[in-house]
């Protein structure tokens, strides 16, 4: 009898502590989700409740494949989406990490819901992982307006296309971007040997690796320099990050970029790691230095060995896309788009940009500059004879090579050291 | 016997608040409310018929892991594996599909054919941590674990090399299957009646194996007492054998599951960590099969409920992970606590 209540006693306790716990609304506490949502009453009521806000303001869904402060391709999307938000009074509902590794046993299309049950009225899918999931969802939710950021489904003259009245691709030209990337990297290398961290192999990645060497060729060659002293190596990591175990370490490729006489790596990965391994040897006297991705303020993490930045800005096409579902304007289409020639950091302008990095020289950075001028006036570098990597000819001499042949690029090119498909 | 039986009650009732008191202040010390992190977690989770057949999605295979740890647990053996078991079930059925693509028959016939082919897949794989322990003289836990790196670099190698889609390689997958592969769905909502029919019908053959049979009881000799087992005269080694094979095809047929009814194709973590979840799940419940569907549903509940944190509190989702882990922890040190309790009494 007395154990029982001695159990009881505790147990009793046990509830105080919970009700305890439970009981504290801390009005502190609930401001973090505040500061971020600005209306953390919708989002905590019924999904309803949300819809219903009494302006009609206009709620717009994200998924993000990596974390969205990753200082790269999620974060800039994370950016846009605040950008939207200013510009449109609208409200942004997120979801970041939505990848196989980081969410199990979740699919994209499901977590799409899950944003539409938060009041989306749009999803945004941002990676090409997410391309089927993307599909699937907008066909299952007609209503609901769908963007899926760097996929094809909807080009006309794309290899999978289909009729999906409420998608859209949006992409930008980042080719551009990774050429005046492989330009600083040239002019910067002293060895001549120039990294590229490679996510995995599709056609987005190879044209885009095969756009940076491109620059760099360019670059070197307009330098005076030697054009069969030039190595560009391309390896490639598995996936867009690292996940542990399944996909090899960016921080160990760069560590062997950097230790086997590559002095520069570009970041073709969603984020600048990189730059970590630059400016840890860098501190140990070896030139080390690095080009960093996707996200404009992403040298910012390592200043002094980050020589540049191709970034994209989805905020201005984002921008034009919503409008148009607002205003009932809305085309399924195919969105390519370029950088702003006459501004090329603008940012409601511009949708790729390149912005110098602290520790490129100034020499070199007028050079790049002085190429981007080049590109604005014309110069294209995807002109023939461009060869594939197994010496086939790609483009032939003075052919100019179409959107599907840039956006389809089959083999990385003749001259780049890397695997051109898995194997 | 009833004392002992409400005081464990007790304990785990107990173990379960602790645990929520535990994660509650770790929630405050982020500056996060409880209540409304717990209110997420539920309304996310059952507040709506979709969110709840999403609940089963994850229960479902969760279930069948979890029963067939109940299995190699009443032999005595830690089936680490287990998750390689659910990656090569997964494998088996997606491999089964491919050989089917264009072909005619009817496509009910396909799918049995593709999950017996999972289930088998997970047998065999389950066979080689038996046969390591058996003849080899490896602990199924290193052997298993070992083999779960392997099934793992099996997955990507498939999907990289041999399975990969045309010209793009990636990490969403093989190309999806035709839809006529996919167990039939309810209309507008993700979850399968006939998966979770596998799953029950699994979780019950095990309770009867269990609590009902020969084969059962002496299982639990082995497990309880490998050497006096041996002396009475059951064949130990085979028996041992025979729990991996069963849990392997359980664990496959989960797998299966993940291939036939939720992702349709087979992606790099087509396991999403089910079968280390099902081991929480079995020592939750100290190894009792009539308390695996309540608490395997439980878990699966947590893990959808949490997605809300993100979206809503701006929280991680790790946090349902968290709780089932000091879940465990709890309940297992509320069960060493009792012990010395009822000693004392």
């Amino acid at each position: 009898m007395r154990k029982n209540f001695t159990r009881l006693a505790y147990l009793a306790l046990a509830f105080t502590f919970v009700l305890a716990a439970c009981g504290t609304p801390a009005p502190a506490a609930t401001e973090a989700p505040m500061a971020v949502t600005e209306a953390p009453m919708a989002a905590t009521e019924a999904p309803m409740a949300a819809t219903e806000a009494p302006a009609e303001q206009f709620v717009f869904g994200l998924l993000m494949v990596g974390p969205y402060n990753d200082n790269g391709w999620s974060q800039a999307h994370y950016e846009a989406g605040l950008y939207l938000e200013e510009k449109l009074g609208a409200k942004m509902v997120y979801l970041d990490k939505v990848n196989p590794a980081d969410r199990p046993g979740t699919t994209p299309d499901q977590l799409a819901e899950e944003l539409v049950a938060q009041g989306a009225k749009l999803v945004i899918f941002n990676s090409d992982d997410m391309k089927d999931a993307s599909t699937t969802f907008a066909k299952a939710n007609p209503d609901v307006f769908v963007i899926m950021a760097s996929g094809d489904q909807v080009w006309p003259d794309g290899k999978a296309y289909e009729e999906i009245p409420n998608l859209m691709n949006i992409m930008g030209r980042m080719e551009y971007g990774k050429m005046m990337a492989g330009c600083a990297a040239a002019l910067t290398s002293e060895t001549g040997k120039i990294g590229y961290l490679g996510p995995l192999i599709n056609d987005e990645t190879r044209r885009l690796a095969a756009s940076a060497f491109l620059g760099a060729k360019h670059c070197w060659e307009t330098a005076g320099n030697d054009p069969a002293a030039l190595e560009f190596k391309v390896t490639w990591i598995g996936f867009w990050f690292n996940i542990p175990g399944v996909t090899l370490d960016p921080v160990q490729v760069s560590n062997d970029f950097y230790t086997t006489g590559y002095d520069v790596v570009i970041s073709g990965i969603d984020n600048p790691v990189n730059l970590g391994e630059a400016q840890k040897l860098s501190a140990e006297g070896k030139k080390a230095f690095g080009v960093a991705y996707d996200y404009v303020a992403a040298c910012d993490a390592a200043p002094d060995v980050c020589i540049g930045v191709p970034y994209f800005n989805w905020g201005p096409e984002y921008l034009k896309a919503i409008s148009s579902a607002q205003d009932g304007s809305w085309a399924s289409q195919f969105i390519w788009a370029g950088p702003d020639w006459a501004d090329l950091n603008n940012p409601d302008t511009s949708t790729v940009g390149f912005v110098n990095g602290p520790a490129l020289s100034a020499e070199d950075a007028a050079a790049v500059d002085a190429f981007v001028a080049e590109l604005a006036g014309g110069l294209n570098l995807w002109t023939g004879p461009i060869n594939l990597q197994d010496g086939s000819v790609y483009l032939a001499d003075g052919e100019v090579g179409t959107d599907q042949q840039v956006w389809y690029l089959p083999q990385l090119l003749e001259g780049m050291d890397g695997l051109s498909a898995a194997e | 016997m009833l004392k002992g039986r409400l005081s464990g009650f007790v304990f785990q009732l107990l173990a379960f608040v602790l645990a929520l008191v535990f994660v509650s202040l770790i929630l405050i010390a982020a500056k996060a409310s409880p209540m409304e992190a717990y209110k997420n977690m539920i309304t996310g989770s059952v507040g709506s018929m979709r969110k709840f057949a999403e609940v089963l999605v994850t229960f479902v295979p969760l279930l069948l892991v979890t029963a067939g740890l109940l299995i190699t647990f009443s032999a005595g053996l830690w089936n680490i594996g287990v998750e390689g078991q659910i990656v090569l079930g997964a494998i088996g059925t997606a491999w089964v599909f491919r050989q089917f693509v264009d072909s005619t028959l009817p496509a009910g016939l396909i799918i049995t054919l593709a999950i017996f082919g999972g289930m088998a897949f997970g047998a065999l794989w389950a066979s080689f941590a038996g046969a390591l322990k058996t003849f080899g003289g490896v602990n199924e836990i290193f052997g298993g674990l070992g083999l779960n790196f392997v099934s793992t670099a099996l997955t990507l190698y498939l999907i990289f090399g041999p399975w990969k889609r045309e010209g793009v390689a990636s990490m969403s997958g093989t190309e999806p299957f035709p839809d006529h592969f996919s167990l039939p769905q309810l209309p507008d909502l993700r979850i399968s009646l006939w998966a979770l029919g596998i799953a029950l019908v699994g979780v019950v053959i095990v309770y009867f194996i269990l609590q009902g049979t020969y084969f059962g009881l002496k299982l639990k000799a082995v497990g309880k007492n490998f050497r006096a087992a041996y002396l009475l005269g059951i064949p130990t080694w085979q028996y041992s054998m025979y729990s991996f094979l069963i849990c392997g095809a359980l664990a496959g047929a989960a797998g299966a599951i993940q291939v036939a009814a939720v992702y349709h194709r087979l992606i790099p973590s087509i396991s999403s960590g089910y079968g280390y979840l099902g081991l929480m799940v079995a020592m939750l419940i100290n190894y009792q099969a009539v308390w695996a569907i309540p608490v395997a549903l439980f878990f699966a509940a947590l893990n959808i409920g949490s997605i809300q944190l993100p979206i809503v509190m701006k929280l991680d989702s790790s946090l349902a992970g968290v709780l089932q882990g000091v879940l465990v922890l709890f309940v297992l040190l509320m069960e060493g606590v009792r012990q010395k309790f009822v000693k004392k009494a």
